[in-house]
């Protein structure tokens, strides 16, 4: 019995630990990112990195403004949700409301294709496909903009939105729904006024985790915006060719020498990028959580 | 029946108080259970008799936000002290529920489950499952699929394959939650008179939201309501002569 | 006001139906590119020969070769931890201050930009530990990558054992850990391997992590360590596409890569799907 007793508090340790690894692997992460980011402070004020309008890292003088890479990864950003979120919405309204079963079964699993294929093969599709269509069409110097940018984004953050929206408008109780019908309300009269605000909150949720899916990612927009630092208007930047904070850190960091002001630079780009999508998750996960129990 | 007056204690409760979190399910419960007999837990729903049932082999240890005051001892030992080992109370104390739950598994696998943990050998399996099904009273009508899946089995059998599973690890006592409730009259019936047919070599506990049942089985009766042990005597004495107004009411049928 | 009514319902009915048709389009279009035009490229030479003459004619064996290395290292990495760490968090822990700081880290683990899990792989992998742009390195970032999404499909997993199982098995006076190994997991290993299938996927297609902790731009021969940098099918597509000697001469290169990359991760991910409805079925007979 002793021996048994033994093993069990032996094996729940184990598994204690397993489960503490992922504490401390976000808590590490935290440390080395931060730490190799606050070094650039010692010869750079943190003011400047944050109000510095150039990013020139190899320049003499040498910039390292956050500002044109945050505004880059602003604007496509918000390119993809203005694409994405309406259209995500929308489809994940006809999936769960109007769709015969036959065919949301068909059309589910064909947008879960979205979330398979690799960012590094839309970035490819974006680069041989969309940009010079983009080119041709709207008459551009270039078609690699933030516009292509966020167009292949906001395709790539649609089976989230979708899923979870879809998630969100199932849950809303059938009585809700039979209620307004009831009064005489159309089938669409019901769903705008009654089933997407009652599923608004899941619906939010979903918003958020697309926007930090989007914010985060990287082959794409580098394949596909052109990379140049520089501050984008708006909405004329759309057109042009911008620079993200993911595609900064995946193209320069493997010209810098370790241990540089740059390589440090690129630590604090990292850092800022992490600190955006951490508030973004728990924006996300507090709205999930809440409206998991208010209905 | 009369004649198990004399007969030995086997589980001596006294002052079993518990919460839930704030809810206090259970007050001052004392209740004397004896050796080889049915006793019988009545009560409307929510009265606690299965929150008291489950205090008897710690099942509510489960539950993190529970908290149990007072004493049960069974066999003279105090199953809430320290060096109590919850798994071996739970060998001596063996459990059916109220929906069958045969695991996902062979029906030799299921019945052989609890020896093989408990170290029996393999060559003695095959006798162990045997005696199990047929103290069951299940081995005529499976003994020729013992391979084949537990879950394809009809709701009776299953539930008396669970009670063959547990009588394989040879508990002392064995406590019924409402085992009848998910069957059909047929296999109801079965299992009650399994359930006398057991009492000669066990003690039993049984939880029933169905009187005539426990006027059937048991020796003993216990009345339960709001989380107070309202009223605990010989079975006919309960159902003929109650002494508390409330045992009557709800015997009688006018709530619950 | 009936009729407008009617026509408005219409009109919005029509609206979310083209959004549908839109959404499946994107899916049609991308596939139909890659697929029509990598179609001709791929041969059996391509994929088991090395890339020749400075990448422009040849094979992408060394970049299979290197995305396998990767699947191997990272799933022999996180396929246990998650696995054990979901049973920790389902099975043992009670509402904690620990559990809910596993919870948060798990989540915010699974919304970190791959790019960070890059850096922070460089940062400690690479340099800290010593490790240098690797296999190693690369495997392990992938493996923290996908630690979060192991542990989510490994805890829905325990989540659809029925909880009489438990019960059943500790009132026989069985330990929690061998009802745990003999009645839970059996039941979940399905669900688990399905979750890990999965996480291949992602392996197999990401590669801003391993940018940043390993992999070549080219490399004459296969590694022969786990501390040799190694070539890997997304990083091998980007270079092509975006840095390759001649990238317009390459294009049919470039496209054969993305379908063999395509190839992997759905068919990944349609052996998951089918995996998991197979066993559906059976336990829920």
């Amino acid at each position: 019995m002793i021996n048994r007793n033994l093993k069990e508090k032996g094996i729940e340790s184990l598994l204690f630990f397993s489960a503490v690894i992922a504490v401390v692997a976000l808590f590490l992460l935290c440390i080395f990112l931060f730490s190799d980011g606050i070094i650039l402070f010692k010869h750079i004020s943190v003011t400047s990195f944050i109000t510095d309008t150039k990013w020139f890292p190899t320049a003499e003088p040498v910039h390292f403004g956050l500002l044109p890479l945050l505004l880059g990864s602003i604007i496509v950003t918000t390119g993809a949700v203005i694409f994405s979120v309406p259209l995500g919405i929308a489809a994940a309204i006809y999936i769960s409301e109007l769709a015969d079963p036959k065919i949301a079964n068909i059309v589910k699993p064909v947008t879960e294709i979205l979330a398979g294929i690799p960012s590094v093969v839309y970035g490819f599709f974006g680069l041989v496909v969309l940009v010079p269509f983009l080119q041709k069409s709207l008459g551009l110097p270039t078609g690699q903009t933030a516009l292509t940018g966020s167009i292949m984004l906001g395709i790539m953050a649609l089976p989230t939105i979708i899923s979870i929206s879809e998630d969100a408008i199932n849950s809303v109780p059938r009585s809700l729904k039979e209620g307004s019908l009831a009064l005489g309300s159309t089938k669409w009269q019901t769903i705008y006024k009654v089933t997407v605000p009652a599923a608004l909150s899941g619906i939010s949720a979903a918003v958020m985790l697309g926007i930090g899916r989007a914010i985060g990612e990287t082959m794409t927009v580098m394949m596909v915006t052109g990379n140049s630092a520089v501050i984008p208007g708006f909405p004329s930047g759309l057109f042009a060719p911008v620079r993200t904070m993911t595609a900064t850190i995946a193209l320069e960091m493997g010209e810098v020498p370790q241990g540089s002001d740059h390589f440090h630079a690129l630590f604090a780009i990292g850092s800022v990028l992490f600190i955006t999508t951490f508030i973004i998750n728990i924006i996300a996960n507090y709205i999930k959580r809440r409206y998991r129990f208010s209905l | 029946m009369s004649s198990d007056l004399g007969k030995k204690t086997e589980i001596q409760v006294k002052d079993l108080n518990l919460w839930y979190g704030d809810n206090h399910a259970l007050h001052d419960v004392s209740i004397n259970i004896p050796k080889n007999s049915v006793t019988a837990l009545i009560g409307p729903s929510g009265c606690g008799k299965s929150t008291f049932l489950r205090c008897l082999n710690r099942m509510n240890d489960l539950i993190p936000s529970c908290r149990i005051e007072g004493d049960v001892h069974i066999d003279g030992e105090n199953i809430y002290s320290k060096n109590i080992d919850v798994v071996d109370l739970r060998k001596r104390v063996g459990m059916v529920f109220q929906k069958p739950n045969p695991f996902p598994m062979s029906i030799y696998d299921n019945v052989s489950y609890g020896p093989k943990i408990h170290g029996a050998k393999k060559s003695d399996l095959d006798g162990i499952v045997e005696d199990a099904l047929k103290s069951g009273a299940l081995w005529k009508e499976v003994s020729d699929r013992l391979q084949s899946s537990a879950l394809d089995l009809s709701g009776g059998q299953q539930q008396r394959l669970c009670i063959a599973r547990t009588l394989a690890v040879k508990p002392e006592v064995i406590l019924f939650d409402e085992p009848c409730s998910a069957l059909d009259p047929l296999s109801t019936s079965k299992i009650e008179d399994l359930i006398l047919e057991l009492k000669k070599d066990y003690t039993i506990v049984i939880v029933t939201h169905n009187m005539q049942q426990a006027a059937r089985v048991s020796d003993h009766t216990a009345f339960f309501l709001v989380g107070d042990m309202v009223e605990f005597g010989k079975t006919e004495q309960i159902f003929e002569s109650p002494q508390e107004k409330s045992t009557e009411d709800y015997i009688t049928g006018r709530f619950g | 006001m009936f009729s407008n009514a009617k026509t408005n319902e219409k009109i919005a009915f029509a609206m979310l139906r083209l959004a549908v048709l839109a959404v499946v389009a994107f899916v049609c279009i991308i596939l139909y590119y890659i697929i029509s035009n990598g179609l001709s490229a791929i041969s059996l030479e391509f994929i088991t020969e090395m890339p020749r003459n400075r990448m422009t004619e040849g094979g992408i064996y060394p970049a299979i070769m290197g995305t396998i290395y990767l699947i191997i290292g990272s799933m022999a990495f996180a396929m246990p931890l998650g696995i054990l760490s979901a049973i920790y968090v389902n099975e043992y822990a009670k509402p904690s201050k620990t559990t809910w700081a596993i919870e948060m880290a798990i989540i915010n683990l699974a919304g970190t930009p791959s790019v960070v899990f890059g850096l922070f792989g460089l940062a400690l992998f690479v340099k800290y530990l010593g490790f240098g742009p690797s296999i190693l390195s690369a495997s392990l970032t992938l493996g923290l990558l996908i630690l979060p999404v192991i542990i989510r499909a490994s805890q829905e997993a325990l989540i659809t054992v029925p909880k009489e199982y438990r019960e059943a098995s500790l009132a026989l006076g069985v330990t929690k850990w061998e009802t745990t190994r003999r009645v839970v997991l059996p039941a979940a290993i399905p669900g688990m391997i399905t979750g890990a299938i999965l996480s291949i996927g992602r392996v197999a297609g990401e590669t801003a992590p391993i940018l940043l902790t390993g992999a070549a731009y080219f490399l004459p021969r296969l590694p022969n360590s786990i501390y040799s940098q190694f070539m890997a099918l997304p990083y091998h597509l980007y270079v092509l596409a975006t840095s390759g000697t001649n990238i317009a001469q390459t294009r049919p290169l470039q496209y054969g890569t993305a379908l063999i990359l395509l190839i992997i991760v759905l068919s990944v991910n349609i052996i998951a799907v089918v995996f998991r409805n197979h066993y559906r079925k059976k336990l829920s007979r």
